[in-house]
């Protein structure tokens, strides 16, 4: 018998895993519209709920625009809500989610990562999810089927803290996450429950005393609604550091906090992604470890809050850190190696290289890695530094 | 004074911004005219008109003074009035 609540433990596919997660935490309101990478999850739950399994009103909605929407409903009414979604679909909830973040209502999210047309493409790249970066929403980008579970655990209780009350996405790279089988722990539904706790907000939808939501403010006022939801989002990095320690108290796994290093401590090159990569970025940083390199690895967990501090102390000692971003923005660069550089401006820190790689589903391999860590090294040890970023494998003879 | 988070409030704080104040020209009723078919009321982006025992009565509070009601008359019972200095 373990000592921790295991159901069970089996190989499924992610989107199952997590499905069944959602399904133990059993939220009042599930809000969904079908869109690829991410359907498998809400087909899963559609079932629960027609078997009786759960007891979550699930509906159906005409889009995504509308699902999320949902969920501003159910979160202003005080019940528990969830939805999911992936690329365009994400996209046309943001209107929804900037207001759901204004408005501190708490939606949980899974984002299945897509790449966003055109051209169509249904592989994974972060560019869905980056690009609704700045509403206020919590995003935790996860690593692994088993991250997948434990974080949709712990977010609840997260986004439901009365000092947080933000909507909050996990985000799971698609069919690298979502349609791979591993093998899952599986949590009892009580200690899940627990562990999420109760979503009790200041403010609740009721007829019998009438409330204004989405009131006009103007100036006077406006930029303190902003600042109020920027230190929600603040205060935010503790709580998930939090969860993730009391998750390893109650449950056994810790995935990380905000950040998760690996062989950080003495690094000479460290190297900074999230999502699926990681796993693939670990194998190839123990083949460099093997061959005497000293290179390391900084997992963004948290990227909103994000974890400027945490960022800044681990980087400071290295000579070179390399950015391997799954996002960007159009002439201004990988989006994480934006943010990691802003960081480390009059810090002294290490010489910054920033890679756009694994666009639209292109393969990244441990060798591939190994190949972009030798590059920057040649780089630097030249003195030829690029001032951008640089996409990884572009292939010039189809330009 | 301090916020609300979210931006949530007490319902009905609107009543509080006396919108008539805006107006330079406000609707008056010829109640020879008028029968009271509502048309106006169903109109007022403002809700400021009511039909009373058959006859549409302005609300001078709140009206803005925008001449919608004159427009939709379709007895031309309604004209706008210049207010104040104009």
């Amino acid at each position: 018998m373990s000592k921790y609540p295991v159901k069970n433990r089996e190989i499924m596919q992610g989107s199952i895993a997590v499905a069944e997660t959602i399904g133990a935490l059993e939220p009042g309101v599930i809000g969904v519209y079908p869109i690829t990478p991410q359907t498998h999850i809400v087909e899963h739950l559609a079932r629960l709920v027609a078997n009786g399994a759960i007891n979550s009103r699930y509906i159906n909605a005409d889009s995504e625009f509308s699902a999320a929407s949902i969920l501003y409903g159910a979160a202003s009414a005080g019940v528990r809500s969830y939805s999911a979604s992936s690329s365009q679909g994400l996209l046309l909830m943001t209107e929804v989610i900037f207001n759901m973040a204004g408005t501190r209502l708490p939606g949980v999210f899974s984002a299945v990562n897509r790449s966003l047309s055109p051209p169509i493409n249904i592989q994974v790249d972060h560019q869905d999810t980056m690009t609704l970066r700045d509403s206020g929403l919590i995003q935790i980008y996860v690593e692994n089927i088993q991250e997948a579970v434990d974080t949709h655990v712990q977010i609840y209780r997260i986004a439901e803290d009365r000092e947080v009350l933000l909507p909050a996405m996990v985000c799971m790279d698609g069919w690298i996450i979502s349609h791979a089988y591993e093998p899952v722990t599986l949590w009892q539904e009580d200690a899940v429950k627990e562990f999420a706790g109760s979503y009790d907000p200041p403010f609740k939808v009721d007829p019998r005393k009438p409330l204004t939501y989405g009131a006009l403010t103007d100036d006077d006022k406006i930029t303190e609604f902003k600042y109020m939801v920027d230190s929600a989002l603040c205060r935010t990095e503790n709580k998930i550091v939090q969860a993730a320690e009391l998750f390893r108290e109650e449950f056994g796994n810790f995935h990380g906090d905000v950040v998760e290093k690996y062989y950080t401590d003495d690094a000479k090159i460290i190297i900074v992604a999230m999502g699926s990569v990681v796993g693939t970025i670990k194998e190839a940083v123990d083949r460099m470890r093997a061959g005497g390199k000293k290179v390391g690895l900084l997992k963004i967990r948290s990227f909103r809050p994000f974890p400027a501090a945490a960022v800044r102390e681990l980087l400071s000692g290295a000579e070179m850190a390399i950015v391997v971003d799954r996002s960007f923005s159009a002439s201004a660069g990988g989006i994480l190696g934006s943010e990691i550089k802003a960081n480390l401006y009059h810090q002294n820190g290490p010489v910054l290289f920033n890679y756009i790689a694994g666009i639209g589903g292109r393969e990244l391999y441990p060798h591939s890695i190994m190949e972009i860590v030798q590059e920057s090294e040649t780089a630097f040890s030249k003195d030829c530094v690029p001032d951008g970023a640089v996409f990884f494998n572009l292939n010039e003879e189809l330009l | 004074m301090k916020l609300n988070i979210g931006g949530i409030t007490e319902a009905g704080q609107s009543k509080k911004n006396l919108t008539g104040s805006w107006r330079y020209q406000i609707p008056v009723i010829d109640q020879d005219k008028c029968n009271g078919c509502g048309i106006c009321e169903l109109f007022c982006p403002d809700s400021c008109i009511d039909i009373n025992n058959g006859r549409a009565v302005i609300d001078d509070t709140y009206c803005k003074g925008c001449g919608i009601c004159v427009k939709e008359c379709s007895r031309d019972a309604i004209v706008m009035q210049p207010e104040g200095d104009g």
